[in-house]
């Protein structure tokens, strides 16, 4: 067989995985939905994937959201990646999220990059790539298409929604949006809205994008190439704010990359560098840079207590009947502690029911995703309570 | 009238103040420590209980075991919630670690239809006694500390206590002296002298006249 062959085989193989992956659902087919930027979206996809059975009254479904770099894979496998979904230590059988018990479900936002109906698709109206042709879209119409997705499952109520980063203000999206469909709330290592520095950052990641000549003003797809150096640094940028000081001294200190002396040039010599090398090489193999793009900026314009309070947060969370649990981690200095605080106290001064933790951490903003005990004991035993007042028997 | 309590597993302080908690009603512990009062509260009489606590042990302590506790203090964080929003709020041993128990004391009337205070007193004989013979800061069960390390910087008497609701406007409703074996003895107008050197610590339902 000649290398030619091979490589059309191999082509046509990805293709059908990637036609293979997770579920979708056709959304918007009746009614289309308005997004907050005016724009209309009709049959659009929402992909997403499913653990666990979903119960006879349909009352254990957990809605899991992910953050800017995450996807519907959250347990098992990630069969795009072939490594562990993003949040396989919380997620499965016997663990916190426990899929003999409860129905997780976790959907690839609304412009994202793995299935879900973002930049990287085809526009049907043209049949040509989105790129800046799609709409810019908000934190609030990634929930309400979310939503669409429940209706589409015939899931009333979502026993809890579950998130950490831009999951989180999704979650917090949810309880506000939708306060009859939400028992439990647990927003973690995140915001009720993005800082001046936390835009900042974003700022930077996009510029590097935009910056490389690959991007196109945002037609690469058309034209066959990729702002990987772009989003490769984007990538490097935003990985320094997940982790924190402590982290990385830990982690790498001043340590050399395979090699005895510094070399006087600029390729990575110290270890912290190699390291973000890879983080940023890995990401643009599995990561849109559009999309990165339409999802920064839907975090940037993310604000709790303007879209639902008049710029007053506990306004916003006025009617609110959910149970919440906020979470933070003391070494995040991406989404610190005094911005869950503010969240604890807009919900106690309308009376909400809420538990909130700082835990002990010094793996930065990433500490959500990692192992800490701590972090999961305060999570198990939120779960455990709520399931009891919901009325969940145990498994 | 004394009556002994019997046992629980729950301190004999906490189960005075559960006592005086109607079933299905909501409350609000202020320092609720490792959560014990919730979770009798919760398990026992139905309430429908929230937390405040000050060490992040006790607040995860709390999280964990299903109750909802959030991780503040007692000074600063009851001015974020709203007038009358439980019926009871519960300060149990705390009273004394504020830096202003007469701003706390208000505001646990105004959040609470009532307010459960229970705090030692430095009124009980031993303690009199212990500075009047030894000569040192007194250091009794319930104030255990050396006069350096204590997070207990406002003691008072049952005395001192009444004097000050009467000057905030608060309607004292019942008040019990516990002493050292668990004997309780109702505080009246009559026997508040005797209550003041027998009882070691005092448990006072107030509400805002």
């Amino acid at each position: 067989m000649n290398n030619d062959a091979d490589s059309q085989n191999e082509k046509a193989a990805n293709k059908m995985v990637t036609q293979n992956i997770g579920k979708e659902a056709i959304l918007g087919v009746d009614e289309p939905l308005l997004l907050d930027c005016g724009a209309k979206l009709t049959n659009f996809t929402q992909a997403y994937q499913t653990y666990g059975k979903l119960n006879a009254d349909k009352t254990n479904a957990i809605l899991v959201c992910h953050a800017l770099s995450g996807d519907q894979f959250a347990g098992d496998i990630n069969p795009i990646s072939g490594k562990p979904g993003w949040w396989h230590l919380v997620i499965g059988s016997g663990k916190i999220l426990d899929t003999d018990r409860y129905f997780i479900i976790c959907a690839n936002i609304l412009g994202g990059c793995m299935g879900s109906t973002g930049p990287k698709e085809i526009n049907p109206d043209t049949g040509e790539y989105w790129g800046l042709q799609f709409p810019g879209i908000t934190i609030s119409d990634m929930v309400r298409a979310q939503a669409l997705l429940l209706d589409a499952l015939g899931i009333d109520k979502l026993f809890c929604v579950i998130g950490g980063s831009m999951g989180g203000m999704q979650v917090l999206e949810w309880a506000v949006a939708f306060p009859d469909r939400v028992f439990a709330a647990v927003p973690i290592a995140t915001a009720p809205h993005h800082s001046a520095q936390n835009i900042a950052f974003h700022e930077v990641g996009r510029q590097a994008i935009m910056a490389d000549q690959d991007w196109k003003s945002g037609d690469y797809l058309k034209e066959d190439c990729y702002p990987q150096r772009g989003l490769a640094i984007a990538r490097m940028i935003a990985h320094i704010t997940y982790l924190s000081e402590p982290a990385l001294q830990n982690k790498f200190g001043r340590r050399l990359q395979d090699r005895e002396a510094i070399t006087f040039g600029f390729d990575a010599d110290f270890q912290v560098e190699s390291y973000l090398r890879y983080q940023g090489s890995t990401f643009v193999e599995r990561f849109d840079a559009n999309s990165y793009l339409y999802i920064t900026r839907a975090m940037d314009y993310f604000d709790l207590a303007e879209r639902h309070g008049n710029g007053i947060l506990a306004e916003a969370f006025r009617g609110v009947r959910t149970r919440f649990c906020i979470i933070s981690f003391t070494s995040d200095w991406l989404y610190q502690t005094a911005e869950s605080r503010a969240v604890v106290k807009a919900l106690n001064a309308v009376a909400a029911n809420v538990s909130f933790a700082e835990i002990g951490s010094d793996k930065g903003h990433d500490a959500f995703l990692l192992e800490e005990p701590e972090f999961w004991k305060v999570l198990t035993g939120f779960l455990e309570g709520a399931a009891d007042k919901y009325g969940l028997t145990k498994k | 009238m004394t009556t002994k309590l019997k046992k629980l597993n729950l301190r004999v302080d906490l189960q005075l103040i559960a006592k005086m908690v109607e079933p299905g009603s909501r409350a609000l512990d202020v320092g609720c420590g490792d959560g014990a009062l919730l979770d009798y509260l919760n398990q026992e009489k139905k309430v429908d209980g929230r937390g405040i606590e000050l060490s992040s042990d006790g607040v995860n302590a709390c999280v964990s075991s299903g109750l909802s506790v959030i991780q503040g203090d007692a000074d600063q964080d009851l001015d974020d919630y709203p007038d009358q929003a439980f019926d009871y709020v519960i300060l149990g041993q705390t009273l004394q670690a504020t830096r202003e128990p007469h701003n706390v004391l208000q505001n646990l009337v105004r959040i609470g239809k009532r307010a459960i205070v229970s705090f030692p007193n430095f009124g009980y004989w031993r303690v009199r006694a212990g500075l009047m013979f030894i000569g040192k800061m007194p250091q009794t069960k319930t104030l255990s500390y050396n006069w350096y390390d204590t997070p207990n910087i406002h003691f008072c008497t049952i005395t001192d206590f009444i004097i000050l609701c009467g000057s905030l406007g608060i309607t004292i409703e019942n008040g019990i002296a516990l002493d050292r074996v668990g004997r309780t003895r109702e505080i009246g107008r009559a026997g508040m002298r005797f209550a003041n050197l027998r009882g070691e610590q005092a448990i006072f339902l107030l509400k805002k006249s």
